[in-house]
């Protein structure tokens, strides 16, 4: 067993959750904790339960059983999607999903810090300063140029950085990253990694990764997940020796 | 410097826009005044007075297009059921205009509508209270479709029934209530349903003059309707709309409300249909269960999709050149206008998507650019 060491703060709390679909299970009585400010990996073989994790998480999916917990006491499995959202957790999912038919200026400001109360839409204005803010963050993602384009337009790689900017422009408090250099090229993936680790500095980050030289370069704690369980927790190379994981997961 | 968008979005209500509305709108306003009242009844471009009341149902048409591309068009909820909020709003007015023809009935009973008597009712239904006074009518004209439209809406949206399942529960929706309404003892005059109207705030029905008011305030009541959806879809709440349109649990994962934000467009497009039928039943002279007509909703998506689907302009046009051509048809050959309806509606599916509309943009935007501030300004609609 591998016991995590009692956190200070844990951000989110993950305890005994099951999800089954049609008697699958696919989180079996998984418990996880995520520290506040931390950088954490999680890989597994596929069907280990890291997407269906998230999905636990954001509110996508609801638990058979067990306890998620955001903070100290905001049950997570009672809330929908975007009360979870305005709590402050993003998600980026494992297919790019930008919202093809408005411009990349456009994806950015819906994904403002801002009130989400639908009627406030309704009369909201772009404020120089937002106006200034969605500059800034197209300037990080590197798309500056390509404020005014389509996000339909936009290359694959290029699809995946917008959406981490739009993470990035509501400042998240945790942020989800399903697999978020999947179809990347060496170069971009590379530069990703430097993105991730610039913004785990003032935020929660768990990323689900399968690509190890990534998950290397982020040089983060990693948690194993087998069969919708923790199989083992720690440094990448404390995990890649040990036996089980080489079993179940390396080793193959 | 943004982009081509936000230019577009600053010319939202930029003086070129309001001189192409307030141009479309003297047109409707003074030109058919003008034509009907000016002009020699003999010259051939005279409006003749039993064309007025013609051209005031297409510009109710018009409204109910608007309503229903507001939602279609900008959020992706087709409803095949929003003749049912037209025909609510048009009851709503009917009972105003029932309860305005007094003793003067065939029955000659001051209170009671001639088909209550008929069916030997001695008092007036609980629900028909209030329907004496014009300002009761108008309220219930907003809030009876708005109403339905919300615990609809809220039932479906909250439970997440999108697409073509929505279409289907929308389309049992109006389905239902033809059904219902087709009861005689509903209280609403069954199969027959209202008519023989005589006069509707003191005036005439039949007089000229008031046909020329009723056909001025559906003009008027299009204008502010389509007003009201420029602003909605020009907001930041437009852009959330287009965006659920495409990836609507993305936008879950934003934190903004898929629920209320389908649950807003959806109410303020079925009041906009209640308003249109409203408008329309004194101009026909009759309200009845067909206006719940399955078919009929089918075809005010047709229109809208002729026009151009996502163009607030294209559902305008689109119900009055669609309807002109009913008229024409039925008249000439009425048998074909069935299969000419399918036929344009497979037309545009599978040749031009995006309608007349979108047929005109192509055409302009393959000449060389000009800058036309009035072209610029109708592109945002």
């Amino acid at each position: 067993m591998n016991t995590p060491r009692l956190p200070a703060e844990p951000l989110l709390y993950l305890n005994g959750v099951t999800v089954s679909f049609d008697g699958f299970r696919a989180l079996n009585s998984l418990s996880l904790i995520v520290e506040e400010g931390e950088l954490r990996t999680i890989i597994g073989p596929n069907g280990a339960g890291k997407t269906t994790m998230m999905d636990v998480v954001t509110g996508k999916t609801r638990p058979d059983a067990g306890e998620v917990f955001f903070r100290r006491g905001t049950d997570l499995s009672r809330l929908d999607e975007s009360e979870i959202a305005n709590l402050g957790i993003g998600r980026k999912f494992q297919r790019p999903t930008v919202f093809e038919n408005l411009t990349v200026f456009e994806n950015l400001e819906l994904s403002l810090a801002d009130n989400r109360a639908i009627w406030r839409t309704l009369f909201a204005r772009l404020t120089p300063y937002r106006r200034d803010r969605i500059g800034s963050v197209l300037a990080r993602i590197g798309l500056s140029e390509q404020g005014g384009t389509p996000a339909g337009s936009l290359s694959h790689g290029q699809k995946q950085w917008l959406e981490i900017g739009m993470l990035l422009i509501h400042d998240r408090t945790l942020l989800l990253l399903d697999e978020p250099v999947a179809g990347m090229t060496d170069r971009e993936t590379e530069e990703t990694a430097e993105l991730i680790l610039d913004l785990a500095k003032d935020r929660t980050i768990v990323v689900v990764e399968h690509d190890m030289a990534f998950v290397r370069s982020l040089g983060a704690k990693v948690t194993v997940l087998h069969e919708g369980a923790v199989l083992a927790e720690g440094s990448l190379d404390h995990v890649q020796n040990d036996p089980r994981v080489i079993e179940v997961y390396l080793g193959r | 410097m943004q982009s081509k968008r936000l230019e577009e979005r600053a010319n939202t209500w930029s003086p070129g826009f309001w001189a192409a509305f307030g141009g479309c709108g003297a047109v409707l306003v003074l030109g058919v005044p003008i034509l009907n009242l000016l002009v020699p009844p003999n010259s051939a471009a005279a409006i003749p007075d039993y064309l007025v009341p013609l051209l005031g149902k297409y510009v109710c048409y018009a409204l109910l297009a608007l309503s229903l591309d507001l939602i279609w068009g900008y959020a992706g909820i087709l409803s095949l059921g929003h003749g049912a909020f037209f025909a609510l709003g048009g009851y709503c007015m009917g009972m105003y205009l029932m309860r305005q023809i007094g003793a003067r009935g065939v029955y000659g009973n001051p209170l009671l509508p001639d088909f209550m008597v008929f069916l030997d009712w001695k008092e007036l239904p609980w629900f028909w209270w209030g329907f004496d006074h014009f300002a009761w009518a108008a309220a219930m004209i907003v809030l009876v479709p708005g109403l339905l439209a919300l615990v609809f809406g809220w039932l479906a949206f909250r439970s997440r029934v999108t697409g073509v399942y929505l279409s289907i529960i929308t389309q049992a929706m109006t389905y239902a209530l033809m059904l219902a309404f087709f009861r005689n003892d509903m209280g609403f005059g069954g199969n027959n349903g209202m008519t023989d109207y005589k006069d509707i705030l003191g005036w005439d029905v039949h007089q000229p003059s008031t046909r020329l008011g009723l056909y001025l305030a559906s003009v008027a009541a299009l204008g502010l309707g389509y007003l009201v959806c420029r602003f909605i879809t020009s907001s930041k709440l437009g852009r959330v709309l287009l965006a659920l349109r495409d990836a609507e649990s993305r936008v879950r994962f934003l934190g903004y409300s898929v629920t209320h934000a389908k649950l807003l467009v959806f109410t303020v497009s079925a009041v906009l249909a209640g308003i249109a039928g409203a408008l329309y039943v004194p101009q026909v002279g009759i309200i009845n269960p067909s206006e719940f007509s399955p078919g009929n909703s089918i075809e005010i998506a047709i229109w809208v999709s002729v026009g151009g689907r996502g163009t607030l302009s294209g559902a305008i046009v689109g119900a009055v050149l669609v309807n002109l051509a009913k008229t024409w048809l039925t008249g000439v050959a009425a048998e074909t206008w069935l299969f000419v309806l399918g036929g344009l509606f497979v037309l545009t599916t599978l040749v031009f998507p995006h309608g007349i509309i979108g047929l005109f943009r192509q055409a302009r935007s393959a000449r060389p650019r000009r800058a036309a501030p009035v072209a610029a300004a109708e592109e945002q609609a």
